[in-house]
């Protein structure tokens, strides 16, 4: 079965007030796509995790949503993309507990929780893009 | 500036969090809070946030900034209200609040901080708080 896109949207991550839209329109989206209301608040936290990170750890840059569609399963996929220095320790940055920043060390890790595929492509010196999506 | 109101009652502090907030306006909140504890000597404060549809890491962790800043201060801290999916989603995240004093609805928050602080030997002025 192959996973086609039907639509995306891309949102810009320039300061913490983009993280709260970001939280708004994936609200939007998993709100048309009828996640149930656990689904939407898992997805929506995950979502604020990973705009943060792009945002504190990226130096900004942006997510695009998009719709998959995968035989009669459906999925939204997030995927967040920055220019920044990249992740050094791929698996240390997973580690629940391990922070940077000012956050509690829970975002990489606990992100890749509440979603169902997670993806990491980082060079360090020119940036990350991290792939999540929940499939309904 | 964006602020998120804090109100007095008694010796209490009551805050609604009713917006979305930005990692900005967490942290103004959490300086504010500070401040009117010890100027209004609070002993305890409540914070409501039924209106949040989620709590991530990051107001997760100023909410138990706020208890222990509270607590620093001579003052109790109860965050009521929660949402059940917001509760599944922040354990599954991995954070449990260790720390934080919860109750469910303001009520039994309220009910909480009385006993606390009544039990701390605090007089209770009984600003209109009284049963």
């Amino acid at each position: 079965m192959t996973v086609t896109v039907q639509k995306t949207e891309t949102v810009t991550i320039k300061s913490s007030s983009d993280v709260v839209i970001v939280r708004q329109r994936v609200r939007v989206w998993t709100t048309e796509m009828k996640f149930s209301l656990v689904e939407q608040t898992k997805i929506v936290t995950a979502a604020s995790e990973l705009g943060r990170n792009t945002l504190e750890h990226g130096g900004g840059g942006s997510v695009e949503l998009a719709l998959l569609v995968n035989g009669v399963r459906r999925g939204l996929r997030l995927r967040f993309s920055d220019q920044g220095p990249g992740i050094p320790d791929v698996a240390l940055a997973l580690k629940d507990g391990y922070s940077t920043g000012s956050g509690m060390g829970l975002g990489l890790g606990g992100s890749k929780r509440l979603m169902s595929e997670f993806e990491i492509e980082t060079n360090p010196g020119s940036g990350t893009t991290i792939t999540a999506i929940r499939w309904k | 500036m964006e602020r998120i109101p804090i109100l007095r009652m008694g010796s209490y502090l009551l805050v609604t969090i009713q917006v979305d907030m930005h990692d900005r306006l967490a942290l103004t909140l959490q300086d504010d809070l500070t401040n009117r504890i010890c100027e209004l000597n609070a002993k305890g404060v409540l914070i409501d946030i039924s209106s949040l549809e989620i709590v991530d890491s990051f107001i997760g962790r100023t909410l138990a900034n706020i208890a222990s800043m509270a607590k620093v201060l001579d003052a109790e801290t109860v965050v009521v209200g929660m949402q059940p999916a917001v509760a599944i989603t922040l354990v599954e995240l991995g954070m449990s609040l260790p720390g934080i004093r919860t109750a469910l609805n303001v009520e039994s928050g309220m009910e909480y901080l009385r006993e606390t602080v009544a039990n701390h030997g605090a007089s209770d002025d009984g600003d209109g708080t009284e049963d």
